[in-house]
């Protein structure tokens, strides 16, 4: 099985410098993508059916192909990665980017030159300190060796390369948030369209893609779409870094091919269960996806099958509930985080997250009633898609919705019992 | 045009709108809080949701914002479905747990947009128990108050303080529910514009503060359509009035002028009229003292002061047109001076002349708007014509608004605009003797006293047409400023120059006529805004236009040496000690056989009266303003008169034996047929006799409190209530209130709109021009082309400030400049004390800093002042504040000269200001 994302990456392995990286092949792509137009880049990654990591799934090729091109297009164009890595559970950006920088930086390199974007940042979660460290590094390598700034290894191409901290928001995640925030204004997103690859930072081209989709991306160049296709498991493509976190014996983050079954991330790579524990119920990807069951533990890990299941596949790191973790409390927890990081700018996710905090509050104390049941039940579908300008309020009811359809008997037993009934 | 579907009725509708304009353009009731007319959608609220059906067999459809929704052909949309209904309920719900539900103690009730859009969205049942977030509120300064917690967290005000004005003191602060809407800390808000929050918030976090010191409930308020007072532009605004006090200023849309927004010095500046100093009775000198006495006795008096000697009449340009008409022909033709100096009468006259005869166009506000180069000439409008300046700052959008265009990015999509264009904007350049607070949003700001600022403006003009008279000594950055501006001009669609008398120099206006002229030569867009300084200014001009001699020296001279000790003079509504050196003044207040003022004030020029006559103020009478865009405007009385207060004009009609005139429209009529140039301005408004189906216009809403119940506890007998025999309006609850001329609408309310959004009921379009034509009458534009005018070919001599003494340049300041407004408390806190000006080189060449003292001796006075380091002025140059109440004795003719200066220790006592007021 390769692992290509991972192959620089293990316990206890400090990051490649330029010198060991190139040693394993780094740099290969850039100068295939560089050997040929720019066009003739961005077509490999189209073929090679890479979906963005970021959550969507959106198919990373055709986003690029939206970036106005051309003599008369706007300059300068800006590439973005995605760091911000705030989704509860989630920790795959991080191993990326700490474990193996050049590989973030190469996949920047080429994917600039493929959409001709002339500045790039690398947006990192404000507590990714160690992450923004090496980055530093590893470009300050890159400047020294023609790999970033003016005519890049002679090919007459030129890009800058910056490393961005966030100031600790979740919303800084959000593409259009992400970009205000960068332009120095308030983190609230942007309504599209205009889509931010026609107008985004500064009011330029900008394409801002997740930190794992540009890790794929060098691979892809020094070895193919085809190769690429291959890596994934029936149609879908490459590999994907998945994790689990929850009660299972051994939680991690492993790079698998893409559509992996559910099943054995649970029971193969997180060991199992925890003895004495049961799953219960998990979410497939982050804290602002659906819950799932036991039934759907067979279901392959991709974009339409968990889709399809109800959920999402989100950012494929799985969070597991045990049977003795009580549901309302979990859904609380998230929900407590989401109605902290609204950004504040509409109505029903600003005031409604509270609102279904308090109710929540109420339920777990005991002091829950079977009307306030019933307005928090409405909650789900007032936060929907559509309803809220950004993603983040539907995403932030997911696990409530799905809880309340999965363990509803939990949500009622704390009415009845006038308590928690799990302590 | 495309048409589209709503609940199931076809419309032809205008493509350029979003869905929630064109439903309100059809007279549609849907919510909104985010979207604001003038700064367009944000989709944040939400509360603007409709469904939209993909096609005829599309039963579920999808919700969208109708705020955010493009038109698009054949669109099927409904308001009624009940799926958006219940998820507008829903909002209101929301945006409501954390609001105090405080409207009985709230002063934004009864004009409250929430309350309003709670109403129409059905949200009666607050289901919501938890604590609500509260918040610390801020001391914002004197005009407005801050009570965060009403807050529903819109974004409106900081999108209109940011984003429409462009100040930065008021922020969003925090996220999620516990997002705060204040400044960094406690203060004044920074902004000219401030005032306006207390219209866009929806809600009542900011409110009016002067109002809030008389505050009564917004539907017992008594309203007409009125002027502002303040300056030339001639902003529509609605004064309230309850049991005989002025209560507040708002915005009276008028799609041609002031839009949807007034200046704060216009909206906060009208206590003046509630002042202890108003005369209330007249006066008549005893001895040494001035003593009240009735009517009778007064008119009496004025028959013996002005018999058998000649009657010298001194008009105001802060007076009507008719008032000064009456003075005209009381005194006769011969007899009437125009209450200016000499140097400013010739400014007003030749700031006519220009308008008279221009082959640009002369800018309204909404043409200013739509200009995509500017270039101020000498004026700092911000100070001098605010609400101009405003409309200056849009017009710099406008390149933006193009670029948006080219991307298919719709006008109305802010947000996504303003990203598009970041810090990118239309042309603006700013010659101006000191910088101001406009300078940052311009391409280029230079900064020269006004000789030399004529000059480059008689460069550009020539260097945009070669026929224009060309000036040869310019050192190589003036040439290269020439240059850039004159092609920027000339390459732009709409060029727009705007100067004016602020500078106090002929030249500068003549100057912005010849660019102006030569823009117009080329382009039939192009266009010309002279600022004036006061309210009537342009009016006067225009009355005095056939003796333009005849100004206050020439009154002063002939009283002095030909008449002396046997004319009669009468002044109306003027401080001739704010218009010429107390000197000049005292001498023709001695040589007059008696002074009889007609004002309603007391004030230095009163203090020499032997018979002092009590004039309404604006609020209290009716009369016909000019604008400085030759607009000429209406206003009516808000309230009655009371006691022996009576209008200028019917005072002056009382003391005219010769003619019989009992109503304003006689006046106005008379004064419409005097000359050519005033014949319009009969059509300002509708006349007294106009009547709709039988019946006045109420001036009081429906929903006003019973006259009787208000003193109820001391007696219920009703007195009837006042009569208005001047004007189709009624001092009275009875009469129509829908369907009004606009010239006559005292308020805006639609049923279910009680606040001030209710204008989109009223528009021909969504920020357009009000449906029956926007309030005034333009008596000047475009000349035709025989009667243009040729170059204006003086150009003045290069001045090198600093070879004979300081050269002296008028500061103009929103508050405190000028006359009315200083004296309302909250605009009296918030002006400066008198100051001089200077670099820091000149500064530390005297040996002083900001906090030392400098003695300022001029021809007409001297003065002790504290020195204010402004590093914007070129060296040589003393600025000095134009028409503040501590520098009384300095009037506009003394800015043409120099003043020297010398350092001086901090003044102990007041007296050491040796002329005029003092503080
Ligand atoms: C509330 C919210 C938070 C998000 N946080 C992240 C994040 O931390 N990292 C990320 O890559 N994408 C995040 N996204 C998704 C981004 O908006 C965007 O879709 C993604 O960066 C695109 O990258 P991709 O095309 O490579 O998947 C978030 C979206 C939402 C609505
Ligand atoms: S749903 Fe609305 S309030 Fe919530 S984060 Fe997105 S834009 Fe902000
Ligand atoms: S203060 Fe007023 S305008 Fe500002 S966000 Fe709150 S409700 Fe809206
Ligand atoms: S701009 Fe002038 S007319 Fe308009 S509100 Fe201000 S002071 Fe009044
Ligand atoms: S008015 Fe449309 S979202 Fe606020």
């Amino acid at each position: 099985m390769e692992t290509p994302l991972t192959q620089n990456i293990g316990p206890g392995k400090a990051p490649p410098n330029l010198a060991q990286y190139q040693a394993n092949g780094g740099y290969e792509g850039l100068r295939n993508a560089l050997n040929v137009s720019p066009e003739a880049a961005m077509d490999v990654v189209k073929e090679s059916n890479l979906s963005g990591r970021g959550g969507a799934g959106f198919p990373t090729g055709l986003k690029w192909s939206f970036v106005p091109s051309g003599e008369n297009s706007p300059t300068p164009k800006y590439l973005v990665a995605n760091g911000d890595e705030m989704e509860p559970g989630t920790f795959k950006d991080r191993l990326l980017v700490e474990g193996d920088p050049h590989q973030l930086i190469e996949g920047m390199i080429i994917s600039a030159y493929a959409i001709g974007a002339s500045v790039g940042f690398i947006f990192l979660r404000c507590e990714y300190v160690l992450a923004a460290e090496r980055c530093e590094k590893a470009i300050a390598e890159c400047l020294e060796n023609n790999l970033l700034g003016k005519d890049i290894l002679g090919s007459g191409f030129d890009f800058e390369l910056y490393v961005h901290g966030s100031a600790g928001r979740y919303i800084c995640g959000e593409e259009t948030a992400l970009i205000n925030s960068l332009e120095g204004r308030r983190a609230n997103p942007r309504a599209k369209p205009p889509f931010p690859q026609v107008s985004g930072l500064w009011g330029k081209p900008t394409v801002v893609n997740n930190v794992e989709t540009l890790c794929n991306v060098p691979h892809i160049l020094r070895n193919g779409a085809e190769w690429y296709q291959n890596l994934g498991i029936g149609a879908d493509s490459g590999t994907k870094l998945y994790g689990a976190s929850g009660r299972v014996k051994t939680p991690g983050t492993w790079e698998l091919p893409l559509g992996v079954p559910v099943r054995d991330l649970i029971e193969k790579h997180g060991g199992g269960m925890q003895d004495g524990y049961k799953m219960k119920g998990f979410l497939p990807g982050g804290g602002s996806t659906d819950f799932l069951t036991g039934e759907h533990l067979d279901l392959p890990m991709n974009y339409e099958s968990i889709g399809k299941a109800g959920s999402r596949m989100g950012t494929g790191q799985l969070i597991i509930m045990d049977d003795q973790v009580c549901p309302v409390g979990m859904v609380l927890n998230l929900i407590q985080f989401f109605a902290q990081e609204s950004c504040g700018w509409c109505t029903p996710c600003r005031d409604g997250l509270p609102q279904i905090q308090h109710l929540l509050e109420k339920l777990e104390r005991g002091e829950g009633s079977w009307e306030e049941l019933e307005t928090l039940a409405e909650f789900p579908r007032f936060l929907g898609p559509g309803n809220t300008f950004c993603a983040l309020a539907p995403g932030a009811v997911e696990p409530l919705q799905s809880a309340l359809k999965y363990f509803k008997d939990d949500f009622d037993n704390h009415i009845k019992q006038k308590c928690c009934p799990y302590g | 045009m495309p048409t589209i579907v709503i609940d199931g009725e076809p419309y032809d509708v205008d493509g350029d709108k979003n869905l929630l304009e064109t439903c309100l353009q059809l007279d549609k009731d849907l919510p909104y809080f985010c979207w604001h007319p003038a700064m367009g959608s944000v989709g944040s609220c939400r509360q603007c949701a409709v469904t939209q059906y993909q096609d005829e067999n599309d039963e579920r459809g999808r919700m969208v914002m109708s705020c955010m929704t493009p038109i698009t052909d054949g669109m099927i949309v409904s308001l009624k479905d009940e799926a958006t209904q219940e998820f507008r309920d829903s909002c209101i719900e929301t945006v409501m747990t954390n609001h105090p539900h405080d409207c009985p103690v709230c002063e934004e009730g009864g004009e409250c947009h929430l309350q309003d859009m709670t109403n129409m969205s059905g949200h009666t049942q607050r289901v919501y128990q938890g604590p609500k977030r509260t918040h610390r509120n801020q001391d914002l300064g004197p005009f407005i108050n801050h009570e965060m917690n009403r807050c529903i967290a819109c974004y409106r005000c900081v999108r209109y303080y940011q984003d429409y004005v462009g100040d930065t003191d008021l922020q969003a602060q925090g996220s999620g529910a516990k997002v705060f809407f204040g400044r960094h800390k406690d203060g004044a808000l920074e902004s000219e514009f401030s005032g306006n929050l207390v219209e866009v918030c929806p809600t009542g976090v900011f409110t009016d503060k002067t109002f809030s010191k008389h505050f009564v409930r917004k539907w017992d308020l008594q309203s007409a359509p009125s002027v502002c007072m303040h300056c030339a532009i001639g902003c529509n605004t609605s004064p309230g009035e309850r049991n005989g006090t002025l209560r507040r200023i708002v915005n009276r849309y008028n799609g041609d002028v002031n839009g949807y927004f007034l200046c704060d010095r216009g909206r906060f500046g009208y206590d003046f009229v509630n002042d202890q100093r108003r005369l209330a009775e007249p006066l008549v000198q005893q001895g040494d003292s001035l003593d009240s006495t009735d009517r009778d006795d007064a008119l009496a008096q004025y028959a013996n002061l002005s018999a058998d000697c000649e009657v010298i009449g001194i008009g105001s340009p802060r007076a009507s047109l008719e008032a000064n008409f009456a003075l005209q022909q009381l005194v006769g033709e011969d007899n009437f001076y125009s209450g200016l100096a000499s140097s400013e009468q010739a400014l007003h006259q030749t700031s006519l002349t220009v308008l008279e005869s221009t082959s640009a166009l002369i800018a309204s506000l909404r043409q200013v708007e739509q200009a995509d180069a500017v270039l101020v000439l000498g004026e700092d409008i911000l100070n001098t014509a605010p609400r101009l300046a405003l409309a200056v700052k849009q017009a710099t959008k406008n390149l933006g608004l193009n670029m948006a265009a080219d991307a298919r990015i719709p006008s109305w999509q802010a947000a996504a605009v303003k990203n598009l264009a970041q810090n990118q904007r239309s042309p603006l350049f700013m010659l101006t003797p000191a910088a101001t607070r406009m300078d940052s949003i311009a391409q280029s700001c230079h900064n020269d006293v006004p000789a030399n600022l004529a000059r480059l403006g008689m460069a550009i003009a020539n260097a945009i047409d070669g026929g224009a008279p060309g000036v040869n000594d310019l050192d190589d950055q003036e040439k290269e400023l020439v240059a850039v501006i004159a092609e920027t001009l000339k390459g732009a669609s709409k060029p727009l120059v705007i100067s004016g008398s602020g500078c106090f120099d002929v030249a500068v206006v003549q100057a912005a006529a010849n660019i102006s002229r030569a823009l117009a030569a080329e382009n039939d867009k192009a266009a010309i805004h002279l600022v004036l300084p006061e309210v009537n200014s342009l009016g006067l001009a225009m009355l005095c236009s056939k003796k333009p001699e005849a100004d206050l020296n020439a009154a002063m001279k002939r009283t002095v040496d030909q008449v002396n000790g046997q004319a009669a003079v009468v002044v109306l509504e003027n401080d001739l000690y704010r218009r010429a050196g107390k000197g000049l003044v005292d001498d023709f207040f001695d040589a007059a056989q008696s002074v009889v003022v007609i004002d309603s004030f007391h004030n230095d020029t009163t203090a020499r009266a032997q018979l002092a006559l009590p004039a309404a103020t604006f609020a209290e009478s009716e009369g016909t303003m000019v604008s400085s865009e030759a607009r000429a405007q209406r206003y009516f009385a808000v309230h009655n008169t009371e006691g022996y207060v009576a209008s200028s004009w019917k005072w002056l009609a009382e003391l005219n034996k010769s003619v019989s005139w009992t109503h304003l429209d006689q006046l106005t009529a008379a004064c419409a047929n005097s000359s050519p140039l005033l014949a319009g301005i009969t059509l300002a408004a509708p006349d007294r006799e106009f009547r709709l189906n039988d019946q006045k216009v109420a001036r009081q809403s429906h929903r006003y409190s019973g006259r009787g119940s208000a003193t109820a506890h001391i007696s219920v007998n009703e007195t009837r209530v006042a009569q208005d025999d001047e004007s189709a309006l009624a001092f009275s609850m009875e009469g129509r209130q829908s369907n009004l001329p606009p010239a006559l609408q005292p308020g805006i309310w639609s049923p279910g709109w009680n606040s001030n959004e209710a204008i989109n009921k009223f528009q021909d379009e969504i920020g357009g021009h009000l449906k029956g034509g926007d309030p005034g009458i333009r008596l000047l534009d475009k000349a035709t082309a025989g009667t243009q005018s040729g170059w204006f070919d003086s150009i003045p001599q290069k001045s090198m400030p600093g070879s004979q003494g300081y050269r002296l340049v008028p500061l103009h300041h929103i508050f405190g400049s000028e006359e009315f407004s200083s004296g309302s408390n909250a605009i009296a806190q918030r002006s400066p004390k008198p100051y001089a000006a200077l670099c820091a080189a000149d500064a530390s060449a005297l040996e002083v800093d900001q906090q030392g003292w400098l003695k300022v001796e001029l021809n007409s006075g001297q003065w002790t002042l504290s020195v204010a380091v402004d590093d914007s002025l070129p060296r040589g140059v003393l600025g000095l504040p134009s028409g503040l109440t501590g520098l009384g004795g300095l009037q506009g003719a003394a800015y043409g000269g120099s003043a020297s200066i010398s350092k001086t220790q901090s003044p102990v006592i007041a007296s050491d200001q040796t002329s005029g007021g003092g503080e």
